[in-house]
């Protein structure tokens, strides 16, 4: 679009002048987490309204969901929500076994349980480090970057990516675990708890931050669920919901572990609740990798989905015919001509794909159910009345990711 | 007769002194807009530190900085965004394009993504990868370094030469799909659409 | 989620007797007369409890084998409170492919429908901000459409280039 050529005079000085002030707030700012834009009405310091622009990061993202079959998808699944990307991967490969039917093994559902809580505490790092940052809190943050730069060390020794993955594959896994990725996941889960301890140590009761925070962006239940607010933003308002609790896709039932709910709705409440999700995800992490069943990680070969293993291609016909009959461009597995909906609960909330099979590998239409959006509408309706100041707290606090806001 | 240079004189070209201090004061703008702009915060943090660099201030405002980083994907409706920071920015500046997706608009050849901006903007250094690994972003910074050594003048000429003002690369369009002009396209865009 | 319990289902159909029920991988699917679709919604989220608006969702028929409709419009509704998930569908056909806006039932509706019109170019009325949500406002299709490329019409380089010396 081109730059507007505006008119512009002199303003008398005895002409009514209008007392509201727009402020354009981004596209590119420190505080937007990547490219948002939102036009505050402003009097003086207060917020009298604020009118979210979004759509600086539209990919087309749906409608390449079109075009790749589903083994090659799970790449573009990764750069939405790009802080846990492997949540995004767990989600869009379990709807397309969801449409297909398929059963995994247990160690591959356990396997993707430790990556997805793994992803989580990724995220509400983060989330609680960039919210830190930006109400000043810069050691906060770089102790929460650490951390994740450990968190990717193991995903790169899993599957050679730090982040952006594309972990998963349709009936099973890229790689397997290997003792190497376990003994790393062990030691992180060693050492995770005395940097959690000093991150709330640091934030928790901190004057600032508390005052800053508290009595912020509140979101009451009623609205949180009116609003289609799912995850912690909902779970900090009231809203007793976790999909891990209440639709368990994988064996979440397995584990000992606590859904976080506050009852404030404040951006504090927020911060207590993903502040406290980390620690249950620590534990379910501790839990699955002590527990971790053997046994394939991908389906087997008479489920012809698969990519068989190497030593079955090469010794056994059948592998070598589900090897043929998967990678033929003319051939593939069947999907039926159904819809199907899939969620799972991903570190900003209910992460969920609409998929509409056609028979060929390739979905007809695939579309993503994104949290980061829902929230973000309902932005406007919490900061109205407060302070500029209090703009970069609560947006902080709603975990927008651009990618996934605009996908 | 040998003139004695004492010990404590440095003789040297005006341009390689000013290229010196500029390279080693980058300061950059990261124009970061989706999955490279993490990698390009983590290493702005402390495991692989940019601060060892030169590029330790990482000022958001483009009339404090010379060096854009556009890190991640620009769709049509942030490109004039970008247009508007690069013009904002003071000379020297240079540009490095992080990643595959402003490289060349990497994973995403759909409707709304620029395929490249080195259509639109002139680069200098282009970063392979998707995202980039922390070590390529700053091996990028020390190769960017070295061109600046290489070539840089107090003057800024090098910035004027002949194959710097053309884009990279010309604005050839698939097959089948209508050829375009940088001109606004009445038939491109239109208002009909707009409801209420 | 849960499957709606056959309370529920009956209700539904006491309620609208076109309804079409159907189950897949345990997820129930009831498809309703475009006409409709507002009384089926609100009687859902004010007599049967459904309180969640999970998605407003759209697909485009137009190569789908066996499609009778071009587009179905999806809703997705959740009970928060006895775990129920029901999937309302309806579809329309060009020309007239105008809804009712479910803004007055759910607000998390407003930023759905407007991708959808965005997306699909359905119109949403009586919404309270009808206008596109992820593209420039300027834009002159509706991309998620079948008959829309992948790559565009040339809407993604018609920019102005900046060279070193106008910079």
């Amino acid at each position: 679009m081109p730059q507007a050529q505006v008119e512009t005079r002199d303003v008398l000085h005895d002409e009514p002048q209008d007392y509201l002030w727009t402020l354009n707030f981004g596209p590119q700012h420190p505080a937007t987490h990547t490219t948002l834009r939102l036009v505050l009405k402003l009097d003086g310091e207060r917020v009298i309204d604020a009118l979210p622009d979004i759509g600086y990061l539209h990919s087309g993202f749906e409608k390449i969901g079109e075009h790749l079959n589903y083994n090659q998808y799970v790449t573009v699944t990764d750069r939405m929500n790009y802080i846990s990307p492997m949540t995004n991967n767990v989600a869009w490969h379990g709807a397309v076994e969801k449409l297909l039917g398929l059963e995994l093994t247990p160690r591959c559902k356990y396997i993707r349980i430790i990556v997805s809580e793994l992803s989580r505490i990724s995220d509400h790092l983060l989330c609680n480090g960039a919210a830190g940052l930006d109400t000043g809190a810069f050691t906060y943050f770089l102790y929460a970057f650490y951390q994740r730069e450990v968190i990717y060390d193991i995903f790169e020794t899993l599957c050679g990516a730090r982040f952006t993955n594309s972990y998963t594959r349709v009936g099973g896994l890229m790689y397997d675990m290997t003792p190497l990725v376990i003994e790393k996941i062990r030691t992180f889960c060693r050492n995770f708890p005395k940097t959690l301890h000093d991150m709330e140590r640091l934030l928790d009761r901190n004057k600032i931050f508390v005052d800053r925070t508290k009595g912020v962006g509140v979101l009451t239940k009623q609205e949180a669920i009116n609003r289609s607010c799912t995850g912690p933003i909902a779970r900090a308002s009231g809203v007793s919901r976790d999909l891990r609790k209440d639709d368990p896709h994988l064996p979440y039932g397995d584990f000992d572990f606590r859904a976080c709910c506050a009852t404030a709705g404040d951006c504090y409440a927020r911060y207590l609740v993903r502040m406290q999700e980390m620690w249950e995800s620590l534990k379910i992490v501790q839990q699955a990798v002590e527990n971790l069943p053997s046994g394939p990680v991908n389906v087997g070969i008479d489920q012809r989905t698969a990519f068989p293993d190497k030593r079955w291609v090469y010794s056994t016909i059948e592998g070598t015919i589900s090897h043929f009959e998967l990678q033929m461009s003319n051939r593939g597995f069947e999907v039926p001509h159904e819809e199907i909906y899939y969620a799972i609960e991903a570190p900003n909330g209910e992460l969920g794909f609409y998929i509409a099979g056609d028979g060929t590998e390739t979905a007809y239409r695939a579309r993503c159910r994104p949290p980061s959006y829902i929230h973000f509408a309902v932005f406007p309706h919490l900061i109205r009345g407060h302070t500029l100041s209090d703009i970069v707290a609560v947006l902080g606090s709603l975990n927008i990711i651009a990618a996934e806001l605009d996908r | 007769m040998a003139i004695e240079i004492p010990e404590n004189v440095v003789v040297s070209k005006l341009d390689s002194l000013a290229s010196w201090c500029r390279k080693n004061s980058l300061w950059p703008m990261p124009f970061a807009t989706a999955c490279c702009g993490i990698e390009l915060m983590a290493t702005g943090a402390s495991k692989h530190d940019i601060a060892r660099f030169g590029a330790e201030v990482f000022r958001f405002s483009p009339r404090q900085c010379d060096l854009m980083i556009v890190a991640g994907r620009v769709v049509m409706k942030m490109l004039p965004v970008l247009q508007r920071i690069w013009q904002q920015m003071n000379e020297p500046k240079w540009c490095i394009s992080m990643g595959a997706c402003a490289s060349t608009g990497g994973v995403f050849d759909t409707y709304s993504v620029v395929q490249g901006i080195d259509r639109f903007i002139p680069v200098d250094l282009y970063l392979p990868g998707c995202p980039p690994r922390p070590e390529q972003l700053i091996q990028g910074i020390i190769d960017l370094q070295d061109k600046i050594q290489r070539e840089g003048t107090l003057s800024g000429a090098e910035f004027r030469i002949e194959s710097r003002q053309q884009p990279k690369r010309a604005l050839v369009e698939l097959p089948g799909l209508p050829q375009i002009d940088s001109a606004r396209n009445p038939v491109v865009w239109s208002s009909e659409i707009k409801s209420s | 989620m849960l499957k709606p319990e056959t309370a529920t289902i009956d209700a539904l159909k006491a309620f609208v007797s076109a309804v079409k029920i159907s189950d897949f991988r345990e997820q129930v699917r009831a498809v309703v007369p475009a006409n409709q679709i507002y009384d089926v919604l609100q009687f859902l989220n004010h007599e049967r409890g459904f309180d969640l608006l999970v998605d407003i969702t759209c697909v485009d028929y137009l190569r789908y084998r066996d499609a009778t409709d071009r587009f179905g419009l999806i809703y997705i509704l959740t009970n928060t409170v006895t775990n129920e998930q029901l999937i309302v569908r309806t579809f329309l056909n060009e020309p007239d492919l105008i809804v009712p806006s479910v803004t007055p039932l759910w607000e998390g509706a407003n930023w759905l429908e407007r991708e959808v019109w965005d997306m699909f170019g359905i119109r949403f009325e009586g919404h309270p901000d009808h206008r596109r949500i992820l593209l420039p406002e300027e834009f002159a299709a509706f991309p998620l459409r079948k008959d829309y490329p992948l790559q565009g019409r040339g809407e993604r380089h018609n920019f102005p280039v900046i060279t070193r010396d106008n910079a």
